[in-house]
């Protein structure tokens, strides 16, 4: 990105004035290093965002912010129904409340290098994962329907799962105003035999150690120990989401000029809040959701009765689920007056700072956690939301390391079998029905997840709990 | 593994190549005709999926589709077939694409996947505006394509 467009107002913090027909100015919170990695499309995308009708504050981007659909990935934006604001089905993305939830296993490295390779080839042959895998659970229209509204709810009262789990879960589990009615049955087709599937391409399945503890009281909160061994999921609605998210864009592309809004990308496709597209697809995002919420629950079951097969002493304790390819009403500051808003985050995790009220009394004096993937060869992180990033960005940061080069490009520079063989040469041990799979998601395909938490953390979106590594990792 | 082709099997059959986008993957048919600019875009997804050449055309799935303009079009033909081979886990190698103005009829042959032979990379979420273009270029050749979201 040409840095000579940007106005920067610190050293984390830089501003596109508005120009044009943009209502609102653009900011993105990154260092010098990582805005000039960025594609010039995250400018386009941002200044294009900042046109949309009802946008407040600013259209945001966060530090691993890369070139999305519409809406750059890593982009935030809020609406206000009562100016005209808009929902957006391509501000949300095809993965509908794709996100990561972190268990905490109450064991220690000591007690899993004995069985690592045995637990790599259970999670890998119970956790349905790749083109093509079904679950074991096949949903009737009724369940579907009770799913969707459910979600996590649901799971638990299938069997699959906890009651207490539900504490940390956004939105306690279940996503209110879910309408399942405004599912298509193509959608409902599409999932029917999806539910606790891991998917493909980004999502994983990881058993990781936590290698370091930067902030020993939200440490001591999360429960989080250098040494301990963590398990994260990172998937989403699957078939599903994916197919709410085509017809609504369709539907928001065509409907748009009827509504007065000029598109200057058809991937920006909205809708006015209170019109009637804008409230089904609403209705269809939240049973999306639901949907996401209820499949990380089922796998946590799936990875729960691995775990006791092979070792029996652990016990897997949910320390938050988060999603981060959402639209949720929220209430903001705004000039002073607390608005609720339509807040988009896209490749953006909600980071939520200490007291905010709804956050589990459990986690309410450090602020909620904030899971941030990484890629199979480096590192995940877990931070801690401020309360500077209510003020900042709507309470938001970053979700990922970000993609730094194309699966096209990944390819041709790396072979899958070598970085399998690598990686197992490190102690990492990876397991994918693909190969090709594998190279396209290499570790070097990625942006220095390092590089864009410490920018996260620097600009105060979410501060730096603890950093999580690799030991194995089921992809699909 | 190729990211440019044309089927050996039938030479009538159009060129698909991949472009580069930075998350993702972009799809192009090229063709003489329009309709064979639609089937090689479709190739072209598949071989997002798996090497088309390893996919048997046995089975034949009949899709059609209409939209207000030709690129719409072609995003709706290939969230067809997305939805096809997610329903029906099922990979296609063969297309046969009719078009109508703005309407499309259209065969596509395949079989089911088999992850040993197949290796699937990944699978397409859906098929997006971005990078959306369908037109004939100056050599008279039909051009269809867009990213597809993986």
């Amino acid at each position: 990105m040409d840095l000579s467009l940007l106005k920067q107002q610190s050293r984390f913090e830089w501003h596109i004035p508005p120009f044009g027909k943009m209502r609102v100015p653009g900011v993105i919170y990154a260092n010098e290093m990582l805005i000039r990695d960025m594609d010039m499309k995250v400018y386009e995308q941002v200044t294009n965002v900042a046109t949309l009708p009802g946008i407040v504050r600013a259209s945001y981007a966060m530090p691993d912010a890369h070139w999305g659909y519409g809406f750059p990935i890593g982009g935030v934006a809020a609406f206000d129904p009562h100016v005209g604001g808009v929902v957006s089905a391509g501000g949300v993305g095809f993965d509908i409340s794709c996100g990561v939830r972190l268990l905490r296993t109450g064991l220690t490295v000591d007690d899993l290098q004995p069985v690592k390779e045995q637990l790599a080839e259970a999670l890998f042959h119970r956790v349905p994962a790749g083109v093509g895998s079904t679950g074991t659970l096949h949903l009737d229209r009724n369940d579907m329907d009770a799913m969707l509204a459910g979600g996590a709810r649901w799971a638990i009262a299938k069997g699959y799962g906890l009651p207490i789990d539900l504490e940390c879960i956004e939105e306690r589990g279940c996503m209110a105003g879910a309408k399942p009615e405004c599912v298509s049955d193509h959608a409902k087709k599409r999932q029917q035999d999806e539910m606790g599937t891991l998917g493909s391409g980004n999502h994983y399945l990881e058993v990781q150690q936590v290698v370091n503890v930067f902030a020993t009281d939200a440490a001591s909160v999360f429960d989080l120990h250098e040494g301990d061994i963590v398990v994260s999921v990172h998937c989403g609605s699957r078939g599903l989401g994916h197919q709410i998210g085509t017809e609504f864009l369709k539907r928001m592309a065509i409907t748009a000029a009827g509504h007065k809004i000029e598109l200057r990308d058809r991937e920006l496709a909205c809708a006015p809040i209170n019109s009637e597209v804008g409230q089904e697809y609403l209705g269809a995002m939240r049973a999306a959701i639901n949907c996401a919420l209820a499949n990380r629950q089922i796998i946590t079951h799936l990875v729960r009765k691995t775990f006791a097969d092979i070792l029996p002493q652990a016990s897997l304790s949910l320390l938050y689920d988060v999603s981060h390819n959402t639209c949720k009403v929220e209430e903001h500051l705004i000039d002073g007056n607390a608005t609720s808003l339509f807040v988009h985050r896209k490749g953006a995790t909600r980071a939520f700072g200490p007291g905010h009220p709804d956050l589990p009394p459990s986690l309410r004096t450090v602020g909620q956690p904030v899971l941030i993937g990484g890629t199979m060869g480096t590192a995940s992180y877990v931070l801690a939301g401020t309360r500077d990033s209510m003020s900042l960005a709507f309470g938001s940061a970053c979700h990922g390391a970000g993609r730094s080069m194309s699966r096209h490009q990944a390819t041709r520079q790396w072979h899958g079998r070598d970085v399998v063989r690598e990686l197992a040469a490190r102690g990492i041990l990876i397991r994918s029905p693909s190969f090709r799979g594998v190279a396209e998601e290499a570790p070097g395909a990625y942006k220095e997840v390092s590089e864009v938490v410490d920018a996260a953390d620097r600009a105060k979106l979410a501060r730096k709990v603890a950093r999580l590594e690799p030991l194995v990792c089921v992809k699909g | 593994m190729s990211y440019a082709g044309t089927n050996v099997e039938s030479p009538l059959q159009p060129n698909w190549e991949h472009f580069p986008h930075e998350a993702d993957m972009g799809v192009r048919g090229i063709g003489p005709t329009k309709e064979a600019a639609f089937a090689g875009a479709a190739l072209a997804l598949t071989a997002v999926i798996t090497d088309p050449a390893e996919v048997i055309p046995t089975q034949p799935v009949t899709v059609s589709c209409d939209a207000p303009d030709d690129e719409l079009l072609l995003v709706d033909r290939l969230n067809a077939l997305v939805y096809e081979m997610a329903t029906r886990k099922v990979l296609f190698s063969r297309f046969e694409v009719h078009l109508n103005a703005h309407a499309l009829q259209a065969t596509a042959w395949g079989e089911p996947v088999e992850v040993a032979r197949h290796r699937p990379a990944v699978e397409v979420k859906g098929a997006t505006y971005t990078d959306l273009l369908v037109k004939q270029d100056q050599k008279g050749s039909w051009i269809a394509q867009c990213v597809v979201d993986v």
